[in-house]
């Protein structure tokens, strides 16, 4: 318990990687905390990059984590701006009424 | 050791409680700030289990940049106050069992693995880069970064030029009635378009019409 090892940095992972899972899966209203519930998954995978790299003493898995940042960074502005462009043609973004596709 | 501990107990109790907001809480303003709150919190334990470098990229990224995108949009679409808490249509729609559901069951299926993972003795044999001690964590990720994985770090550069004017083109538009300055109209222009030299007879005027 009060020593910290990689498992509690997993779990950790592992907690914020299914709440954004379950916050995908939950919110029909507002399309833009589905994006931040993308950035939180993103962001319990670099956790596990981060600990397994410090725990087992190889710097490769940092570098991969600077890697997902720049693709995170690039996807939120792309969706983003989609949002963006969405709202301006039907000045909605609920995900209840995107249905245009028929998906 | 109990200091180290009990901080990390803190953060990711902080983190934790943060990304349930992010999904639970009913203004979008405030979800974006739980964000913020979850970047700082995983950064400090980051910072603390000796990758500093992320740590202080993840703060000027996340929170300086892609968190300050996500509030601005939100700002600016008038779209903070959902109508309904994501929980208040309990019952009535099948969704939320569901995705509760598929989410648990990826919880305990990662709590699996965690649980029975254990070091093989050959995976200390398959590190590639092993980090100096003498050197400083950033020292060490330039080291790795410039050289052996300089064309990962030139494609990640594309994928940023790519983003960028991916969302310029997306969200540049044409508005009608705009008058908008044509280099090109006004460098062509010449003295024959405009003035010409009317040849005005005797008491009767110039025909501007002919």
């Amino acid at each position: 318990m009060v020593d910290i090892g990689l498992g509690h940095y997993l779990t950790l992972g592992a907690i914020i990687f299914s709440i954004g899972v379950a916050g995908i899966f939950l919110n029909r209203k507002n399309i833009i905390v589905i994006l931040m519930s993308i950035e939180l998954i993103l962001l319990a995978v670099n956790i596990n990059l981060v600990s397994f790299s410090i725990f087992l003493n190889d710097i490769t898995g940092q570098i991969f984590t600077l890697f997902i940042l720049t693709v995170a960074a690039a996807e939120a502005a792309i969706g983003l701006a989609i949002i963006v462009v969405y709202y301006r043609n039907t000045s909605n973004i609920d995900v209840e009424d995107i249905h245009s596709l028929k998906g | 050791m109990l200091a180290h501990s009990l901080f990390f107990y803190v953060f990711s109790f902080i983190a934790i409680f943060s990304a349930i907001m992010v999904t639970a809480s009913k203004n979008t303003v405030h979800s974006v700030f739980f964000l913020i709150l979850d970047f700082i919190s995983i950064s400090c334990l980051f910072i603390m289990i000796g990758a500093e470098f992320l740590g202080m990229i993840m703060l000027i990224v996340y929170v300086g940049a892609v968190a300050v995108l996500f509030l601005f949009v939100v700002m600016m679409l008038n779209v903070a106050q959902q109508k309904k808490q994501w929980f208040s249509s309990f019952g009535s729609s099948k969704h939320i069992p569901l995705g509760v559901l598929i989410s648990v069951i990826i919880f305990f299926e990662l709590i699996i693995v965690i649980g029975g993972w254990k070091y093989k003795p050959e995976v200390v044999s398959s590190i590639t880069k092993s980090q100096n001690t003498l050197e400083s964590n950033t020292h060490s990720i330039g080291n790795v970064l410039y050289t052996d994985y300089i064309h990962l770090f030139q494609l990640s550069g594309m994928i940023l030029l790519v983003a960028m004017i991916g969302a310029i083109v997306l969200t540049f538009r044409k508005r009608a009635g705009l008058k908008r300055q044509s280099y090109f109209s006004q460098i062509s222009r010449e003295r024959s378009d405009s003035v010409y030299l009317a040849d005005v007879p005797n008491k009767k005027g110039v025909d501007i019409d002919g």
